[in-house]
């Protein structure tokens, strides 16, 4: 029987027999069923999958009527970046005439909150201008990014260098410093984008500093829905599983460290935010049907309990996308099907 | 990281819903404004352009609805609404407030700073 063309999670190409692909799809199940402690993929749900790999087409897509709303992070940064040299309102422009988005983010290379206090005033006319020419709805985007509050980049003691001296306590207390101070910030630059007309704010690649950053996105949100009621605010996330940095933070209650995309719906939604980008990484030593298994269940848990609209991340690295700076279409799209179509979502 | 090929041009044929090209922005806006998921989204923007579910995602069918309500269209002919000027016949058609329309209105001398915002 011939073998199924597939690849590793690294884009690398590679062969499965039909009974080798279906024991990927149900180890990458079981595996997220027993870190998330939520339920695997049915069989017919297993089988759903197994046929999006078998199929011989290079390209594949979502069935008429299934199609979903798309939001980006760092929009303008990732035409820079292959080296098309055009301002940011042309690379939103080509978004939204050329790349087929349903909607943008303007941002600015140096992708953090704290950065962006300063140069606010130059940042808002960039917004203000591009919204008078475009059509499509504009976020303005950023990340909380906790490591820039610490030394030597930022005032408070840095938490990496007192934990190997066992001053465990005072790299918590820094911790939270750091919390108070990105708060404010991601409050200072939101606003002042919301007040410049953007429809929509990013605060992205939430986690990345672990249970602190995601603390300090969730109170932001609190404050930037208390003082703009109508705020539409998108939280994405940097990876599936908060990292217990400082260990004993809590929002609402509940424990941050360790929580998986479905714990963290559940403080998203308290905390009022609009749209939840949940993550699921990718693993580059696995098989990319044992990654998209393993990621439509995370994500189906989490869109089985959302009120709010779910954007999973499915961008290089994560959502089962091949860890490949050219993740290649015949993945990237099975990925995107799959996960639009089992884990009842609003967009990616 | 990625690029633009790989993700954001094969996500738009693989599950998006066109953008402008269709109305995937319409819809976006519905999730954004208020918080809807994406069947509730199309329902409500198909009902307010007296069109289908199943026409959303219709490039033809959604060029010509767009250019008849002059909601903005990929290749805007001369006289056409574009960029701002579609996005206050947006807000019109779909019954809702968008930001920097109301904050047009507002730098303009057209509706006061303080005016209270639409509701459903």
């Amino acid at each position: 029987m011939a073998k199924i063309f597939t690849r590793y999670g690294d884009g690398t190409p590679t062969e499965l027999t039909e009974a080798e692909l279906m024991q990927d799809l149900e180890a990458g199940t079981e595996d997220a069923a027993d870190r998330g402690k939520i339920p695997p993929l049915s069989k017919e749900e297993l089988k759903h999958l197994f046929d999006i790999f078998a199929s011989p087409c290079k390209f594949v897509s979502v069935d008429r009527g299934n199609e979903v709303i798309l939001t980006y992070d760092a929009a303008t940064l990732k035409i820079r970046r292959v080296g098309v040299a055009v301002d940011r309102i042309q690379a939103l422009q080509i978004y939204e005439k050329i790349m087929g988005a349903d909607t943008m983010e303007l941002c600015h290379v140096d992708y953090s909150f704290k950065p962006l206090k300063p140069i606010i005033t130059m940042e808002q006319p960039v917004l203000e201008q591009a919204l008078l020419a475009t059509h499509i709805p504009l976020f303005y985007g950023a990340m909380p990014n906790l490591g820039l509050y610490s030394q030597p980049d930022g005032p408070f003691p840095n938490p990496a260098e007192l934990m190997p001296a066992g001053k465990i306590k005072e790299a918590q207390e820094s911790y939270e410093q750091t919390v108070a101070e990105a708060v404010r910030d991601i409050v200072f630059v939101a606003g002042a984008m919301y007040e410049s007309g953007a429809d929509g704010i990013n605060i992205d690649t939430v986690g990345a500093a672990g249970d602190a950053d995601f603390l300090a996105a969730l109170l932001a949100t609190e404050e930037l829905k208390r003082r703009y009621p109508g705020i539409c605010i998108e939280m994405g996330m940097a990876g599936e599983f908060i990292i217990g940095m400082h260990g004993g933070l809590t929002y609402d209650g509940v424990r941050l460290a360790g929580l998986y995309p479905h714990g963290q719906l559940k403080l998203a939604q308290k905390a009022g935010v609009t749209i939840f980008g949940p993550v699921v990484n990718t693993n580059s030593t696995e098989s990319s049907p044992w990654n998209l298994a393993r990621a439509t269940t995370f994500i189906k848990a989490a869109g089985e309990i959302a009120g709010i609209p779910l954007h999973p991340n499915m961008g290089m690295g994560v959502g089962a996308v091949p860890l490949n700076d050219h993740p290649p279409a015949d993945i990237v799209s099975r990925a995107s099907k799959a996960m639009v179509e089992i884990c009842r979502l609003d967009g990616l | 990281m990625g690029d633009p090929f790989a993700m954001a041009i094969t996500h738009a044929h693989a599950s998006g819903m066109g953008g402008m090209r269709a109305a995937g922005d319409l819809v976006a806006r519905l999730q954004m404004t208020r918080g809807m998921k994406i069947a509730e989204a199309k329902k409500y923007v198909a009902n307010k352009l007296k069109i289908s579910v199943a026409d959303l995602s219709d490039p033809v069918i959604m060029t010509e609805v767009r250019q008849d309500l002059q909601l903005g269209t990929m290749s805007p002919q001369p006289k056409d609404a574009r960029g701002i000027e579609a996005k206050f016949r947006i807000a019109e058609a779909l019954g809702i407030d968008i930001n920097c329309v109301q904050r047009f209105r507002a730098k303009a001398g057209l509706l006061m700073p303080d005016s209270p915002p639409r509701t459903r």
